[in-house]
């Protein structure tokens, strides 16, 4: 064996040579992987940072939908869906859940009547182990067509260029019908009267393996009273949680939960289309919600209402949305999480909600 | 057993879970990079792939403990001798924790651990955010410095086998255990 010298002869310079080139080919595989070297590609943080609003995130909260407060209740189970899903949540019973009411907004002190979109996340755990989370809005369908679209618009909504909106519309015609909806759609003074949508499709699997793409709902069972936004500006800038509150105090309000079917020909993978109203749907039964808590200690703050969080019997269909909500809420999540020290434990509570 | 090379089956180990670790990091930083469908995969198969790596670990460090290693070259300067011992320590200890690390950290955030073939992972640690926290920091800054952990002894590996030719880059990268190299003595 060729005894190592303390000077490297030239082979052992070509080697080095070598050695440099297979680590630096190494690190520079790894840095594109990262992103690192795509300052183009939208990455979770990117898409987190630009929902921030002009004076930066408000720290503790969740990134958007941030104004928010906590329920828990069950989930009646008809068996009507175990024709469309082999999840046991389906099967007929009851099953613990948990969800949060919530407005669409960066910013948890925004004024209930400055919020055009409203949601509500849940979770329903069945025996089995398995979890199904949700994270659906009230308007019945989204803004825009991809999630590239969704990082656009919120550039455009961000940027300081007069047209940019202009821009972003020219380019996004699809957001025009979600313009007419938050123009003329009626306002509520509840979150018991207003009717959450998944907007995403999602593929339904039973018990005998085929497949449905499905959209679902959760429609009121609560009289729907109809208002306008200056009504309800009227009613104060915290009206939502405190009427929450006392209105499940006095007696637990229901959603009827509509599994929408789609037909073979109907677009899934965009949730800015709307299927045809005639659509067949499965009602799978009832949402209780049986008390609210403060989202201050309350059991829904810590939770991530991701979207592919899903039971057996139930996966993602060709829409594009849920994998890029999984992505931005992780990372949403993240960070929230690791600024407790920032969240308000110290407030008074607007509510007067009793954990 | 022949004391200058690894033993076959700490050979296949070593290869098939340098395929899975070097998969699973740029799996990591791929997912963590993207908003597109192909992060739902990602993810499943960083969390699957996790677990059997932990489990190859354990048996590896078995194996590792029962077996030992090849004496390294006597004439090995002992800085030389001291980082590979020490890297040695380093990489069995993020193989066993950086798993641990990613499990206890889903686990502080109550994610549900799903791995491809539907297996769930129990809950091995309490909802907590202060912990989520310190176990998603550790699991991600721990995970470029595994990667700077293999790309060094990646590089060691190779001056050993190019420069030093002193038998410890065979004492690996063997395929046939017919193949003997010289002894060092």
């Amino acid at each position: 064996m060729a005894r190592p010298s303390l000077l490297p002869d030239n082979r052992s310079l070509g080697s080095l040579v070598l050695i440099a080139a297979v680590i630096a080919v190494a690190a520079g595989a790894f840095a594109y992987t990262a992103g690192w070297l795509s300052p183009g590609r939208i990455t979770p943080d990117k898409l987190v940072a630009a929902l921030a609003p002009p004076g930066g995130p408000a720290l503790g909260y969740r990134r958007n939908h941030a104004k928010g407060i906590c329920f828990t209740g069950e989930f009646e189970a008809n068996n009507n869906g175990t024709e469309l899903s082999a999840a046991q949540v389906f099967a007929r019973g009851q099953y613990p859940a948990l969800g949060r009411f919530n407005l669409g907004t960066a910013d948890p002190n925004a004024p209930d009547s400055t919020v055009r979109v409203r949601g509500m996340g849940l979770q329903i755990t069945t025996p089995n182990g398995e979890v199904w989370r949700a994270a659906m809005i009230d308007p019945p369908f989204f803004p825009v067509s991809t999630p590239q679209a969704f990082y656009d618009l919120l550039e455009a909504l961000g940027s300081k260029a007069p047209d940019a909106m202009k821009v972003f519309i020219a380019a996004h015609p699809e957001f025009a019908a979600f313009g007419a909806w938050a123009q003329s759609a009626p306002w509520t003074a509840s979150f018991a009267e207003d009717r959450f949508n998944s907007l995403d499709a999602f593929i339904f699997v039973n018990p005998s393996g085929v497949e449905h793409a499905v959209r679902w709902s959760l429609l009121p069972q609560a009289q729907v009273i109809p208002m306008t936004q200056s009504d309800l500006a009227k009613l104060g800038p915290d009206h939502l949680e405190p009427e929450i509150t006392e209105r499940v105090a006095k007696a637990p309000q229901r959603w009827t939960m509509i599994l929408t079917v789609a037909d073979p020909a109907d677009p899934t993978s965009d949730p800015s289309k709307a299927w045809p109203a005639n659509r067949r749907t499965v009602t799978a039964g009832t949402l209780v919600v049986q008390r609210i808590e403060n989202e201050r200690d309350g059991p829904c703050r810590d939770i991530n209402f991701d979207p592919t969080v899903l039971p057996t019997g139930i996966h993602v269909s060709d829409d594009p949305f849920p994998a890029a909500r999984s992505a931005a809420y992780a990372h949403s999540y993240d960070l929230r999480t690791a600024e407790v020290r920032d969240y308000p434990y110290h407030l008074a509570t607007s509510t007067g909600a009793k954990p | 057993m022949s004391s200058d090379r690894f033993n076959p089956v700490q050979r296949l180990l070593h290869w098939v879970m340098a395929i899975c670790i070097l998969s699973m990091l740029f799996i990591g930083v791929g997912f963590a990079s993207t908003i597109t469908p192909k992060y739902i995969p990602l993810v499943a198969t960083h969390k699957t792939l996790g677990m059997a790596i932990l489990v190859l670990a354990l048996i590896r460090l078995g194996v590792r403990l029962r077996y030992g290693a090849p004496p390294l070259p006597a004439d090995l300067p002992e800085p030389m001798r001291l980082a590979a011992i020490l890297s040695h320590y380093l990489l069995y200890a993020l193989m066993i924790a950086m798993p641990l690390l990613g499990w206890g950290m889903l686990s502080a955030a109550d994610y549900p651990v799903v791995l491809y073939g539907n297996i769930r992972l129990p809950q091995i640690l309490p909802l907590n955010d202060t912990l989520h926290t310190v176990l998603w920091n550790a699991h991600f800054y721990l995970a470029f410095a595994f990667y700077a952990l293999i790309l060094l002894h990646i590089a060691a590996a190779l001056f050993h086998g190019l420069v030093r030719r002193d038998g410890v880059f065979e004492s690996m990268a063997g395929v046939s255990p017919a193949t003997k190299v010289a002894p060092a003595e």
